[in-house]
């Protein structure tokens, strides 16, 4: 018998096409992922890493293999792969609470009562913090504390997979180190299955179980799967002269710069 | 001027009292009545005195090239004093078109409204279409690009001919001479939807409905009312020109009426009416934008 990974990606290849020239994204990827698990994808800006989280989410089309998550098919966005996108997305005429009780109300409308909602709503801001601002507008608050409201609108679908896309791409370095520890507190807690998308090698090591590094486009594929054999809970200070965390953060530097560093960077 | 005084008072109270681990609770400073009321009264002189010496200049100038011998148009004066009873008592009603002003401009307002209405209606419909849909537009915008560009009163005749009616011709012309900006505005406003907020109504599986007015109306919502700000103005440039040819009560054949009774210091009254009019109507318009874009400005 064969094991099936909770999520599976199948074999998949992805191409745009524009007028009669077709350019090849994303050649036969074939990635599992198992239920907990917490996956990285890294590679070059431009490689194809959000077009992947992209097809995972279902908000494009693949053009061949398929994703199965619990080995149904899907093929069209919903709020069972939560998507935090790179810029947050929250709706700025929204309050903070607006913006999380929004996809509550969607998610949630015949399974829970109002106050379940209000109450379900008030507890994912307090997971990432964030209730003290809830009727903030995105407009008034940081960009980390923005991040942490998207954080809270997927965590709040009650996702099968939360799918990071660059999460903390756009913050300063403080920012970002404080958002990966809450990430990697709410991870611990409720032991979400997570993909990530990353262009910080760091951040890839400290969070991953596993890291999937990608080669340069066009028609990208998987080139290497780094096993990050760092027990949790992962301690940032700690782990900074940890052998394994080197040896982990040496070879996807290795990956990246020697054997597939940026064509056009070069 | 005693407000440096008042800031070192309150320190020097402030500070011996500030024992460690306690938090005082400072009371906002309150600058006097006296002050406050001066401050209030020089942003407010700042505001209108120029306005007010503009206008005293232009009345002067106008005052003194018409109160010559043989001028064509009355000075200001002769108009006010022409005028006075109209100013004075806008709602007298003697029947017929012998109405005070007051009942000439609210014949021409309801025209403006229930057109306008209409056409803010039918061009957020239509412009959501076009914005929505590739084939509505390339289908569509032609048409509208060609429509829009012929001019209000072009359609009078062809609406006449239509309605057999003044009334009913006239609500067409402001219906048609304000959508066009409506749709065009809406149209752009849709497209523009950044694909982050359609992307995050799709994870959320919003229905069209739940889309259409929690993410593509606020969305849209500057550019919508950048259309109806146009429209209003645009309406109120077509009504005036339309009711002189439809006649019956409204201001446009009032001022008609007075260019064949020759009384120009009424006209001159009317052009006034017309424009303060004019400026409240777009007023309102931008005073509800303010208040429902509020907070979608771009972040």
């Amino acid at each position: 018998m064969t094991h099936v990974p909770y999520l599976k990606l199948d074999h998949i290849d992805k191409s745009f096409t524009r007028g009669s020239a077709e350019t090849e994204v994303l050649k036969d990827i074939t990635l599992g992922i198992e239920k907990g698990e917490f996956v990285s994808i890294i590679g070059h800006s431009g490689c194809g890493k959000s077009t992947l989280l992209n097809l995972v989410a279902g908000l494009l089309p693949v053009s061949a293999g398929c994703v199965l998550l619990e080995n149904k098919e899907v093929n069209e966005p919903g709020p069972d792969r939560a998507v935090v996108f790179q810029n947050h997305s929250l709706l700025p005429w929204l309050t903070v609470y607006a913006n999380v009780k929004l996809a509550v109300d969607k998610v949630f409308s015949s399974t829970k009562s109002r106050q379940e909602r209000h109450d379900w709503t008030m507890h994912n801001l307090d997971l990432v913090q964030m209730a003290h601002a809830k009727d903030k507008r995105p407009a008034e608050i940081s960009g980390g504390m923005k991040q942490r409201v998207g954080l809270a609108r997927a965590l709040a679908m009650e996702p099968k997979v939360l799918l990071l896309d660059e999460p903390f791409g756009a913050l300063d370095a403080l920012t970002r180190a404080h958002l990966q520890d809450s990430v990697m507190a709410i991870h611990a807690k409720l032991g979400n299955t997570v993909l990530m998308i990353t262009h910080d090698v760091d951040e890839a090591v400290l969070l991953s179980d596993r890291i999937v590094m990608m080669t340069n486009g066009p028609a990208a594929r998987i080139g290497e799967i780094l096993d990050v054999p760092l027990a949790r809970p992962r301690k940032r200070l700690a782990l900074a002269g940890d052998a394994t965390y080197l040896k982990c953060r040496q070879r996807v530097l290795e990956f990246l710069y020697e054997r597939h560093h940026f064509v056009e960077a070069a | 001027m005693n407000m440096p005084v008042l800031k070192s008072e309150t320190a020097a109270v402030a500070l011996p009292s500030a024992a460690p681990a306690k938090v005082l609770a400072i009371a906002p400073k309150k600058t006097p009545f006296a002050a406050r009321v001066l401050t209030k009264a020089k942003i407010v002189a700042t505001n209108i005195v120029p306005p007010i010496v503009v206008l005293a200049v232009l009345l002067t100038i106008w005052e003194l090239l018409c109160r010559k011998q043989g001028a064509s148009l009355p000075p200001p004066s002769q108009v006010l004093g022409e005028t006075w009873e109209l100013i004075v008592d806008p709602f007298f009603d003697r029947g017929g078109i012998d109405k005070g002003l007051f009942w000439h401009m609210s014949a021409s307002l309801q025209r403006v409204a229930l057109g306008y209405a209409l056409a803010a209606i039918a061009g957020v419909a239509l412009g959501t279409l076009v914005g929505q849909s590739t084939w509505a537009m390339r289908g569509l915008d032609p048409v509208f690009q060609v429509l829009r560009t012929v001019p209000p009163l072009a359609w009078l005749p062809l609406s006449l001919a239509a309605f057999r009616d003044g009334q009913p011709s006239a609500i067409f012309v402001i219906f048609i001479t304000a959508i066009w900006p409506i749709i065009i505005n809406t149209a752009v406003g849709i497209r523009n939807i950044p694909q982050d907020y359609r992307n995050v109504a799709q994870v959320l599986r919003l229905n069209q409905i739940e889309f259409f007015f929690k993410v593509m109306v606020p969305a849209a919502a500057p550019y919508i009312f950048t259309g109806l700000r146009i429209g209003i103005g645009l309406s109120w440039l077509a009504i005036v020109a339309a009711e002189m040819l439809i006649g019956g009560v409204g201001i446009g054949f009032f001022i008609w009426d007075a260019w064949n009774s020759s009384h120009i210091s009424e006209i001159i009254l009317a052009l006034i009416y017309v424009g303060l009019v004019g400026f409240i109507l777009d007023r309102i318009v931008a005073g509800v934008a303010t208040i429902v874009t509020r907070g979608t400005a771009a972040n």
